[in-house]
Formats: C-alpha cells, structure tokens, sequence
C-alpha cells in the first residue's frame, strides 16, 4: 500500500491548487454570480489549459488520467474554493458515458470537451425519478428509420449551457427496467426541445428540459439500443467520486475558515477557542472530516473493481459523506454564530454547497438503504 | 395527575379552530404552509384579526387587553395556530417588551406604548446584540450619555431581526463606564424615527434580509423613555431573555412541521415505495415524533410551574436547546424528504411573485431555504451552548 500520490498527480494538484489560489476566491465568485451568469467561461478554458478537463479522460480518448485518484486530485481543489463551472456533469458524467459507449467520431466531442469549447450535459434524471437511476419514464420509439423522443428531464446539471445533451429514454421494458434504456446525442437547439434554466441553492445551474417529438436519426444513439444501464451506474459511480472529493475540499474549507474564526473570535476576553466546550466539537468535526477522506480514497481505489464491489463503495462513501457534510455544516455555522448566517461570509457557499451535494445522485437514506441490499446480494 | 384536557380546555380548542376557519385567509396561510416569504403586511393583518378577538397578547394581564391565559391555553392556541398555519406572531412587542414594562416600566409607559402594540401601529425590534457583543451581552459598546433631559445614543446593534420594517427600537446602552461591565447598563426604548439611525440590511444564507444593523450617531432619546431605574438595565435584559427563550422552544411549530413531514412522505415516492416506508427515514421520523411527544409535556410542565404571567427561569434554557433541536431536525428531514428537488433555489416562488410549476412538489422549494435559515435556533436568543452553561450554574451547580 502507498497513500502517497504519484509525482504526476501531486503536480497536477499544486498547479491546481496555485492557479485557484490566485484566480478563484469568494468575492469572485460573488461577482460572477451578482453578474448573472452561470460560470465563467476565461476559468473553464484556464482550466483546460492546465489540462484539468483532460484529467478526466483516459489516454485512449485524448486526454492523460481518467482513474479515481485524478478524480479525487482534481475535485477536492475545486471544492476547497468552491468553483461552480461545468466540469462534473460534462466531463464526468457526459464526457463518460461518451468515452465508454460513443463510436469513433461521437467521440469526437470529448474532444472539445477536454479544450473546454464546449460542455455537455447529461438529461437523465426525471420528476418522478428521485434517486432511481433506472426509472426512466421518456420514450424513444421507431418510427420508419427515426427515432422519436418524448419526455421530461429534470434537474440537468448545466443543462441550459450545454450544447450538446446525452439523454437517456426507454426503447423497451417496464418503468423501472434497468434493461431497454438507450442514451441518445441530442443538441439543445433541436426541434422539439425545450430547457428552462435555473440557479440551484447551492450557485450551480440545472434546467428542466422537454422532449417533443424530438426526431432523432440511428446514428444519434450511443451503443447498443437498450443497453445503456451498466453505463450509466459506471458514468454515476464516478460523479459520485467527483462531488465526494470536491465534498471534502469543501469540508476542509469550512474546517479552516471555522478554526481561523475560533482563534481570532473573542468574547469573555478570550478567543472563543478557549472554550472546551467549542473545542472537542472541533476536534471531532476533524475526525469525521478525515473518515470522510479515506472514505472518498476507499471509493477512488475501487472505481475500477467489479460491479458490486464499487457499488458497494459508492453507497458507503456516498451515506458517509452526507453525514458528515451535515456534521460540518451545522458545526461550522453554529460555531460562528451569527456571522455564520451571513450569505456575504465565504462559509455559506461551502455550506450550501456541501448541503446540495446530499441531493445529488442520492441522500443518505438512499445509500443506507441500498449499502444493506449490496451488502445482502 | 390528570393529562386529559377538562370539558372547558376542550370547549375553548374548538372556539380556536371555528375562529381560524372563519378568520385566517389562505392567502396567508398557503404561505405559511408552503415556507413561502411572508411581507410586514401579512403578520399586520393576522395580528389585527387576532387583536379584534382579544387574543393577540396571550399572556398580558386582562387589564392591558391581554387575554391572561394559563399555560394550558396558550399550548392550545400554540397548537392550533400553528396547525393552521398561521403566521408567526412578532414577539418583540407582545412577548419580550410588554412583559418587561409590566414589570419595570411606569403605569405611564404602559399606558403609552402597550396599546400601540395591541393596534400595530408600533413594531418593534430588539436592540440587545453588536458585532462585539453576541454571547458576551454584557460587553456591549453603544453609549447613552444624559444631557438635559435627553440620552445621547452613539454605537451600532446588529442582527436586529425585522428591523426593516420597526419603528421602535428596545435597546441595551452603557449609561456607566467604570463599573462592573454588567452594572452599566440601561434599558432604552428609541423611536426609530429619530434623526441619526439608520438602518442597513444583512442577507442570510437563505438569501433573505431577514436581519439588520442598525447604526446610533448623536440619536437624542427623552429620559421618559427610560425603563426602570439607570444603570439596572442588566436585570430587565435577562428577564426578558427568559421570556424570549420560551417562545423559541416552539413545540406548536414542531407539531405543525411533523404533520408536513408526514404529508410529505406518505406522498414522495422513494425507491418504488412512499418515503415513510423507507425504514430509516421511517425510524427518523418516529424518533422526532416520540422525542416531542414528550418535549410537549416538559414544556408543559415547565410552563405551568413558572408563576403566572412569568416565564420560567433556568428551566427556559432546557426548552430553548430542547425545543430548537427538535425544530432543527424537521427542517433537515424535509430537506431530505425534497430529494433532487430541493436543489433549485426559486426566489420568484418563495416570494409569490411567481406561482407557475416549481420544478417539483410545492413543498420542496422552501425546504433548503427554511432547513439553512432554522440554523438561527440555535444561535440567537442566547446560543444554545451559553443555555447549557446556565443550567451547568444555575441547576446543576457545577
Ligand atoms: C478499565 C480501565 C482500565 C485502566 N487501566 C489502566 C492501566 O492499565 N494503567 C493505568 O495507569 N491506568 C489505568 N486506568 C486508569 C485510567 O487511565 C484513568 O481512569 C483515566 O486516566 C481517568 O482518570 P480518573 O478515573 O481519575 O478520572 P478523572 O480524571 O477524575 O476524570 C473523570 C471525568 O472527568 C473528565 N475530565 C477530567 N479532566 C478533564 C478536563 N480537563 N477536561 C474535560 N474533562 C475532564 C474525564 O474525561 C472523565 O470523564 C484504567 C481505567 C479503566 C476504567
Ligand atoms: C437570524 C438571527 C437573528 C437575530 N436576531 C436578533 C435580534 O433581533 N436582536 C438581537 O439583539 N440579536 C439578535 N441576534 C443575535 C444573537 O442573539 C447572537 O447571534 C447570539 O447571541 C450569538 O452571538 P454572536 O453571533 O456574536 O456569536 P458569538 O457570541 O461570537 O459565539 C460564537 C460561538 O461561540 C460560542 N460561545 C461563545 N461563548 C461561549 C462560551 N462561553 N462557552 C461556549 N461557547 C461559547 C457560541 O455559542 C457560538 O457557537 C440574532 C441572530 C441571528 C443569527
């Protein structure tokens, strides 16, 4: 065993790191969002320059890493400042799917994903889907050599700044099936689609997206017609990682600017650190942060291994996370008091964001749950 | 010991819930029931419905227009105001200020400012805190010098709840400077309206402006408008702090939040099934449930046993971490029970601006907004850690 990371990915981290250092820091942020728009664009292009986005990507599709320890390198800086620019939903979730299902020239896309010109957006989570990942109630059905999509989508990471979507729709089988789900390339401005745009809690962008009679051609589909499940839980499995590590990055964030508050902070004459009651919740607020990295190690270490295995990892680290984000959360308001209330101090941003994250690709329930029915099966 | 209701509690319940069928608007209530940001004139005109009926200072002797109920009847009305969904009362004036005048004030100052809060046409908000001055109250900077028969007020209050919409300010100032921190102080009622204050809004995390600071330069304050005796003002301040914490254990807005929970999760499908029947969410639930059954009769108890028209003493520290814990962990199981739909942050929608489809279930909006924003319990009123340490004093004598 080596907990150490190899020289390349600490590079990649100090550059990372450098880079968000100088260019990203709350009051940026702050701007950017008063401006209105989603993310900056100059940040996701600087980060591709850095080759950030080709971290994401093994050599076989251009890009130099692609394995969970490049993910959890890169998602625990970004969480340590709190970017809000498309890189989960496009590379990861999206940019995924489309390097493990897409032929030669769809993968063409992942191409400029890597250079940050475009973004992409995975469409397949829907009202009445929650956190099922085979629930998928749109429809793609034949008709003569096309294909026509009909239904609804919800809570699309970035999906109003995408330009090109993968969308998930059932060719065959019951509601629920994991088998007869397809995913299909399908650009936002095509007839028949529909996106309305929203700001979430936590500053990122979904949008709720209607297919229409959205006609699609054969060659739109990515694989095998289907048979998109195992892909989807592989492309999940990883975004997991992704939003555990930037979890921890925000952890540590939140850790740092409390702790930095418990030493300058003074009442009754001392620093309120001083308090013991204060500072074994610290303490502990520390070690559940250090689970909560191991956790997120345990799940880069086995996003490889078979399937019930990583699954089982992807729960467990998933259930843990959420937790202890709460922990953090509540611990670093609380411990602030009523600065820690404020949206203009930097901590409500990693509390909003560490909050969302129990909302995306499932809730603590719904990773104890399924932990017990891996860990049964 | 008898815990049914008698015949006259049970007759008065049902006179509460008639009066709220036939008197709260929907309009108002869906608000509420949604978490939907409610406007000064909302909580103006439920007060004055209330205040037509008598009911508006449930704890005011008969004499001031109070309705001078014992604990059982305002548990009562708690409840069902809050099962109805009913706007929350602004407690400054009826809870936290009235209570104070009738015990330190002059006939004169009740006569002058308890009708005004019975009509509304005085909000008040609560000048206690500054930047810093939070937990340690009594380190307090803002100055009132005597000149004449005026106080000159010069500092700043902060995270003054609602302070938009006061034109009364109850203040703690430092009329002495060379004693004991505590033996300094005096309590001042400061018309907002004074050349000299101003008044800046906070954003909270749930991106509303719920607080202010409040800024004193030169602000003149007649002496008349003193409570009680100068340099004392530390004795009345901690009384109504007993008042105010109370009030904060809000067992009827638990009550109210558990029915929604409940709603919500006989009616969210999670995994192919209703959320209450996922066993964990479940066994939360339940656990809330059995833990305010009888949170509902401590505060029972502790109510009844405090002297009527006073609040308890250190036991309102017990109900304060209690009751704001309970609180708490509703608004995070609704968080939960939201799923993906808690994610989008819908100002337009809380606001009423915009009634068209929320993206989700009508509850689910509000629920990350009202989950950050109930972080408050346990900050304000005195920081549930400083609650902990005056019962490790006061009742265990540590
Ligand atoms: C099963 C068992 C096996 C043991 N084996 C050994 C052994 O092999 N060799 C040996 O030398 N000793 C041994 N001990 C003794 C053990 O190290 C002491 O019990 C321990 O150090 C606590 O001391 P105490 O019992 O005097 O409790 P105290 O020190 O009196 O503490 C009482 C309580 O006060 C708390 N407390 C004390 N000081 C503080 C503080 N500053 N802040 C906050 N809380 C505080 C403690 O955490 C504890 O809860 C053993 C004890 C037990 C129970
Ligand atoms: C939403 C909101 C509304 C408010 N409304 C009003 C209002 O209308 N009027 C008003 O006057 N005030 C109001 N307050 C202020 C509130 O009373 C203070 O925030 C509170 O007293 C805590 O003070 P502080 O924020 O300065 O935190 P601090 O006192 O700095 O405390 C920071 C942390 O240190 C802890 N701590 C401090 N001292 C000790 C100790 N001795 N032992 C252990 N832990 C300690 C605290 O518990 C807290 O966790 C409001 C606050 C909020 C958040």
């Amino acid at each position: 065993m080596d907990f150490n990371l190899t020289e390349e990915r600490a590079m990649l981290r100090d550059m990372l790191q450098r880079f968000l250092g100088e260019r990203y820091d709350h009051e940026a942020r702050r701007k950017l969002i008063a401006s209105g728009a989603p993310y900056d664009a100059d940040i996701l292009i600087e980060l591709a320059k850095l080759g950030i986005l080709g971290a994401m990507f093994s050599e076989d599709d251009g890009g130099f890493g692609g394995t969970g320890f490049d993910l959890l390198v890169v998602f625990e800086e970004l969480g340590r400042v709190g970017t809000i620019e498309p890189v989960v939903g496009s590379a990861v979730l999206a940019g995924g799917l489309l390097s493990e299902l897409g032929n030669a020239s769809q993968k063409a896309l992942i191409g400029q994903v890597i250079g940050g010109v475009t973004v992409l957006a995975l469409a397949h989570g829907e009202p009445q889907s929650r956190y099922d990942l085979s629930r998928v109630h749109t429809t793609a059905q034949a008709d003569g050599g096309q294909i026509v999509l009909n239904g609804t989508k919800t809570h699309v990471v970035n999906g109003a700044q995408a330009e090109t979507l993968v969308v998930s729709a059932r060719e065959n089988g019951a509601k629920d099936d994991e088998g007869g789900i397809s995913l299909f390339l399908v650009p936002l401005a095509l007839e028949g689609v529909t996106c309305i745009d929203h700001r979430n809690v936590d500053d990122t962008s979904g949008a709720r997206i209607v297919f229409d009679n959205v006609r699609l051609a054969q060659s739109d589909r990515l694989g095998k017609a289907g048979s998109a499940f195992a892909a989807l839980e592989t492309a999940t499995a990883r975004a997991t990682l992704a939003v555990c590590a930037e979890a921890v990055g925000a952890m540590e964030a939140a850790k740092a600017l409390t702790v930095q508050y418990l030493k300058e902070r003074k009442q009754f004459g001392v620093p309120i650190g001083k308090f013991q009651a204060l500072q074994h919740r610290m303490v502990d607020v520390l070690i559940e942060i250090e689970q909560a990295r191991s956790a997120v190690v345990n799940l880069a270490g086995n996003l490889e291994a078979e399937r019930n295995i990583r699954e089982r990892h992807v729960s467990a680290t998933k259930n843990l996370i959420g937790r202890v984000g709460a922990l953090v959360v509540e611990e670093s308001i609380q411990m602030h008091g009523g600065i820690g209330m404020t949206d203009e101090y930097a901590l409500s941003h990693f509390a909003r964001r560490l909050t969302m994250i129990d909302h995306l690709f499932g809730d603590v329930d719904h990773h104890l749950e399924r932990f017990i029915a891996l860990s049964a099966a | 010991m008898d815990l049914s209701y008698t015949q006259e509690q049970q007759e008065f319940r049902k006179e509460v819930r008639v009066f709220l069928a036939e008197n709260l608007p929907s309009r108002i209530s869906e608000k509420v029931r949604l978490g939907k940001r409610l406007v000064k004139g909302d909580t103006q005109e439920w007060s004055a419905m209330l205040n037509a009926r008598g009911w508006l200072a449930a704890n005011w002797p008969k004499q001031y227009g109070g309705a001078e109920w014992d604990a059982v009847q305002r548990q009562i009305f708690e409840e069902e105001t809050c099962l109805a969904h009913a706007p929350r009362l602004v407690p400054f004036g009826l809870t936290m200020l009235a209570p104070v005048l009738l015990a330190f004030g002059t006939e004169e100052q009740r006569q002058r400012f308890l009708p005004r809060i019975l009509s509304g046409v005085d909000w008040w908000c609560q000048g206690y805190s500054e930047p810093g001055a939070g937990s340690d109250l009594a380190a307090l900077k803002t100055t009132a010098v005597l000149n004449g028969n005026h106080y000159v007020v010069n500092g700043q209050k902060t995270w003054t709840t609602l302070g938009q919409h006061a034109n009364w300010i109850f203040c703690l100032v430092r009329t002495s400077a060379d004693v004991k921190k505590q033996s300094g102080i005096s309590f001042l009622l400061i018309d907002m309206e004074t050349p000299g204050v101003t008044v800046r809004p906070i954003v909270l995390i749930d991106g509303q402006a719920e607080v202010n600071e409040i800024f004193f330069d030169n602000v003149r304050v007649p002496v008349e408008n003193l409570v009680g005796e100068q340099d004392k003002g530390w004795t009345y301040a901690k009384y109504l702090l007993t008042h105010e914490r109370t009030n904060i254990a809000g067992v009827g807005f638990s009550d109210a939040a558990l029915a929604t929970l409940k709603h919500v999760a006989a009616h969210t499908m999670a995994g192919g099934r209703p959320l209450d029947r996922n066993p964990h969410f479940a066994a939360r639930m339940a656990q809330v449930e059995i833990d305010l059954m009888a949170m509902r009769t401590t505060n029972l108890r502790v109510v009844s046993a405090a002297a009527k028209g006073q609040a308890p003493g250190a036991e309102s520290s017990m109900l304060k971490i209690k009751g704001t814990i309970l609180r708490q962990e509703l608004t995070s199981l609704l968080r939960r029970a939201a799923g993906p739909d808690a994610m989008p942050y819908l100002p337009e929608f809380l606001e009423g601006r915009d009634t068209t489809d929320p993206f989700g279930p009508e509850h689910a909006p509000s629920a990350a907004p009202t989950y950050f924003n109930m972080r408050k319990l346990s900050i304000f009123g005195g920081a549930n850690e400083i609650q902990r340490t005056i019962i490790a004093k006061a009742i265990l004598e540590l």
